[in-house]
């Protein structure tokens, strides 16, 4: 688990009064949280609690669908994304997301990578392989995936895929990685991979994951926000979160008397 | 484990540098073309849907152009006159829609519970090895040209139902009170009955694919929890797949309706192609699209004003059964709480 | 346990199912019937001159169905070229746009119908448009009769494939910060790429057989012709006068063109099947 630093960490996204609504039903109520600049942020809570709400606020992603909004501010680095005159496609290409399923596009292994760099950047050739392979390395899938870079995505293993999306978000080196359950379709030993390669992006990435898994976050993260029925209940550092929470309601969700 | 923020490995110019903003110049030019790109990939789109519906309101609006010295002449009331004289232009749609009607409505009757039939057979009781290929051949029947079907039925229909058929359902049904008259008259084989038999063969293998669509979606989970509590086969169709899919069976015998009004081959071929109505079904008639088909070529001026009339209205006709059977459909739907 | 209630369960079960079963014989045996007839006039008549020969005229001897053929190969053709980009790009517009938009909402209605209302209604239609306004019927006007009848099979067909494209594959590439005609041309339009193949293939099955329509548009033409501007022959125009002709060698012709174009459906449909399974395995 990670040590927290001496110096206060940066914030790289903060939210403050965030409310959300799908049509009049409103999911998320005032909302109030800080992710920090290299730190992982874990959302745990009970099924419809808004944990992944809450995260696909963070890229705007409910944008996509009319009839959801979000009101209040979310700011990153300093900047309210929530205003409309936002760019959601630069935004989106800061902000990387990877999803519960494994969604590899149906294109070949290196055109998965090259897609997203291609959207804002003009490599030469051997840079972008450079890329390519940067990427891969990074999310430890190099040397399962180097002979057959020209093979559909599909081709890969379930855990692999996973890998391979999360080495696309990687690729477009976004300042932030959003996580949505990025395991729960994986087995055992794909999560425990995952988890490693976690622990590892937020050296260079800030990562804000959910899960359904607590000791999922317990492993991984270095805040924890405790959500229930679209409200924040607790957030805060992950071992205070988990050995000595400050609310009832946290207790009893994270010792398994509810959830 | 410390990290270690400095070895940013973000290469100069990419959109990683978290508090360079939008400022770079290279980006804006960049999101400028892409939400240029957007634009007209939307009005590209948007106005190729367009096209579709212009030419398909066009399609009303030519027709009751070219329809309207008819229409004028007889007004509404052309719907009921039952004169078709070529040579004074007196002319009346009531036996062509007569015929239209009731091929296509026996068509139905006879299609319906056969197909229903089929879809169950295929979803419930055939087994597992046989379902694949017996589905295929539905679906590949269901695409045979129609024309196909009217050769089929003047060739080789017609002669035994002359032969067979019809001297027998006449010594039959057609010794009963009230329906009796429906099967008098010259036994030729041609005819409206003919005309809708073949009709319904025609429409089945479509509206079996349909129901069969429609029955496999319903969840495993919910027929087996049927089948759990000891319900039959029978059972279970009629409780839990028919209400199920109640909207999609429905709209499949709609559209089948729909295209048997429609059909102008396998008709024209069977029905015999007379302007006269009569109280047999054994006897010849003639439909909307027949008509269209056999006096198109001579006509000229006023008549072919009339048969763009008929057009018309053949158009009104199955536009309101195939509306019905949408609207029905998405309300049962949003009934339901399901999306498309 | 009532056991007379259980029995009469019992009864009703089978009944039930006999008379299911019963349905798919019979319907199997019609439908059976109809393509044994079919194939056995149809390989009667088929022979080299009927690929080599024009139409014979009335009372002659001989002849074939060289002109019909190729009538209705370059229409067919042409109608598919027109219809497919028209169709493609009216669907991506429905799946992508189509949720919000009421022109999209009453464009997929009107489609829906389209798709089975009677095609000799399109037939009138383009003889209004055109061939009432040029005074001669010609292939053109056959081709975008043709044309009509396909576009509403692509559109839906396109639609339905691009929304079966799992909702988070298209999040997925969003989420990297692509614009959404990328989106779609790059991702969802490719994912779904067999499928919109299957919806081509079935248009193009579904006016190769197509005879009303021809009838007020392209007409016929005794002869052999390539001039897509005048009068042309067309295997089911063709079908429909010789069929219903006095000369034994007309019907002959008729059988055989009736083959050719039955062959040609069920192969374009065969073809869309495989098509769509690939895509199903992959």
């Amino acid at each position: 688990m990670a040590k927290t630093q001496e110096q206060d960490p940066k914030i790289a996204i903060q939210i403050r009064n965030m409310n959300f609504f799908y049509g009049k039903f409103q999911g998320l109520k005032d909302i109030n949280l800080d992710v920090m600049e290299h730190k992982v942020t874990a959302f745990i809570g009970p099924s419809g609690c808004g944990k992944s709400t809450l995260l696909r606020a963070l890229n705007r992603m409910y944008s996509l669908y009319p009839g959801q909004r979000a009101e209040g501010e979310i700011n990153f680095y300093g900047q309210n994304i929530l205003e409309p005159k936002q760019d959601l496609n630069l935004l989106r290409a800061r902000i990387g997301m990877v999803f519960q399923k494994p969604t590899p596009f149906p294109m070949s292994i290196y055109d998965n990578i090259a897609f997203g760099v291609r959207l804002y950047e003009n490599l030469a050739k051997g840079e972008m392989d450079e890329r390519v392979q940067w990427a891969l390395t990074k999310t430890a899938l190099w040397n399962e995936a180097k002979d057959k870079l020209n093979q559909s995505g599909l081709a890969l293993s379930g855990g692999q895929q996973q890998r391979l999306c999360i080495a696309r978000s990687v690729a477009v080196k976004p300042s932030v990685i959003l996580l949505d359950e990025p395991t729960s379709a994986l087995d055992p030993i794909s999560t425990a991979k995952i988890e490693e390669l976690v622990s590892e992006l937020k050296s260079e990435y800030t990562v804000a994951i959910v899960t359904h898994n607590m000791q999922q976050a317990a492993r991984v993260s270095d805040f924890t926000a405790y959500m229930y029925l679209g409200e924040m209940i607790e957030y805060g550092k992950t071992d205070q979160i988990f050995i000595k929470p400050q609310k009832q309601a946290t207790e009893d969700y994270i010792t398994g008397r509810f959830g | 484990m410390n990290s270690s923020a400095v070895d940013n490995a973000t290469s100069s110019g990419s959109a990683s540098v978290p508090d360079s903003g939008m400022r770079d110049l290279r980006l804006l030019r960049i999101i400028r073309k892409q939400r240029f790109q957007d634009f007209i990939f939307h009005k590209i789109t948007l106005s190729f849907s367009l096209i579709v519906l212009v030419s398909l309101v066009g399609i009303l609006i030519s027709l009751a152009i070219v329809a309207w010295p008819a229409l004028h002449k007889f007004g509404i009331g052309f719907i009921w006159r039952v004169e078709w004289d070529i040579i004074n232009e007196e002319f009346g749609a009531a036996i062509a829609i007569f015929g239209t009607l009731s091929s296509a409505t026996i068509a139905i009757l006879i299609a319906m519970p056969l197909s229903f039939g089929i879809a169950l057979f295929l979803t419930e009781t055939c087994p597992v090895w046989l379902r694949r290929p017996l589905g295929t051949a539905i679906e590949l029947l269901a695409a045979v040209p129609s024309i196909i079907y009217g050769m089929f039925g003047l060739f080789i229909f017609a002669p035994l139902f002359a032969e067979y058929g019809q001297p027998a359902m006449q010594s039959t049904l057609g010794q009963m009170p009230i329906i009796g008259p429906l099967f008098g008259g010259a036994t030729n084989g041609i005819g409206i009955l003919a005309a809708g038999l073949i009709l319904a063969f025609m429409i089945l293998p479509f509206i079996a694919a349909v129901m069969r669509d429609v029955f496999e979606i319903v969840p495993p989970i919910l027929r087996e929890s049927a089948y759990g509590i000891g319900c039959t086969t029978w059972e279970v169709v009629r409780h839990i797949v028919l209400p199920y899919t109640q909207q999609g069976v429905i709209g499949g015998v709609m559209l089948g309706l729909g295209r048997a009004l429609g059909e102008t081959m396998a008709v024209t071929f069977v029905i015999g192609n007379s302007q006269r109505i009569s109280a047999s079904l054994f006897s010849p008639g003639t439909s909307i699209a027949s008509t269209l088909a056999n006096e198109f070529g001579e006509a000229d001026d006023f008549h072919l004003a009339t048969l763009f009339a008929l057009g018309l209205l053949l158009f009104v006709i199955t536009f309101v059964v195939l509306a019905c059977a949408k609207i029905l459909i998405i309300r049962t739907e949003r009934a339901k709480g399901l999306k498309t | 346990m009532n056991q007379n209630l259980y029995r009469r369960r019992l009864l009703t079960n089978r009944i039930g199912i006999a008379l299911s079963m019963m349905a798919m014989v019979l319907g199997l045996f019609v439908l059976l019937w109809i393509l044994f007839v079919l194939f056995k006039n149809g390989f009667q008549a088929l022979d080299w001159n009927m690929f080599f020969k024009s139409t014979p005229a009335p009372g002659s001897e001989g002849g074939g169905l060289a002109n019909a053929i190729v009538g209705s190969l370059m229409m067919v053709g042409f109608a598919t070229l027109v219809s497919t980009p028209i169709g493609i790009l009216a669907g991506i517009y429905l799946a992508e746009f189509g949720d919000t938009s009421k022109t999209a909402e009453i464009t997929r209605f009107m489609t829906d119908i389209m798709l089975s209302a009677p095609s000799i209604v399109l037939g009138l239609f383009v003889y209004a448009i055109l061939v009432a306004q040029v005074k001669h019927f010609s292939g053109w006007a056959g081709t975008l009769a043709l044309a009509l009848i396909a576009i509403p099979v692509v559109l839906r067909t396109t639609e339905n494939m691009l929304r079966l494209v799992p909702g988070s594959l298209r999040e997925a590439a969003f989420a990297l910060g692509a614009p959404r005609w990328k989106v779609t041309t790059m991702v969802t339009l490719r994912a779904a790429k067999s499928g919109v193949v299957t919806g081509v293939l079935l248009a193009l099955a579904r006016i190769s057989g197509e005879t009303a329509p021809l009838l007020f548009t392209a007409l016929n033409n005794q002869f052999f012709t390539l001039d897509m501007g005048g009068p042309m022959a067309n295997l089911p125009v063709v079908i429909f006068q010789f069929a219903m002709s006095p000369y034994d060698n007309w019907v002959r012709l008729a059988w055989g063109g009736a083959l050719l174009i039955t062959l040609t459906v069920l192969v374009l449909n065969i073809l869309a099947r495989v098509f769509f399974r690939e895509k199903v395995s992959a």
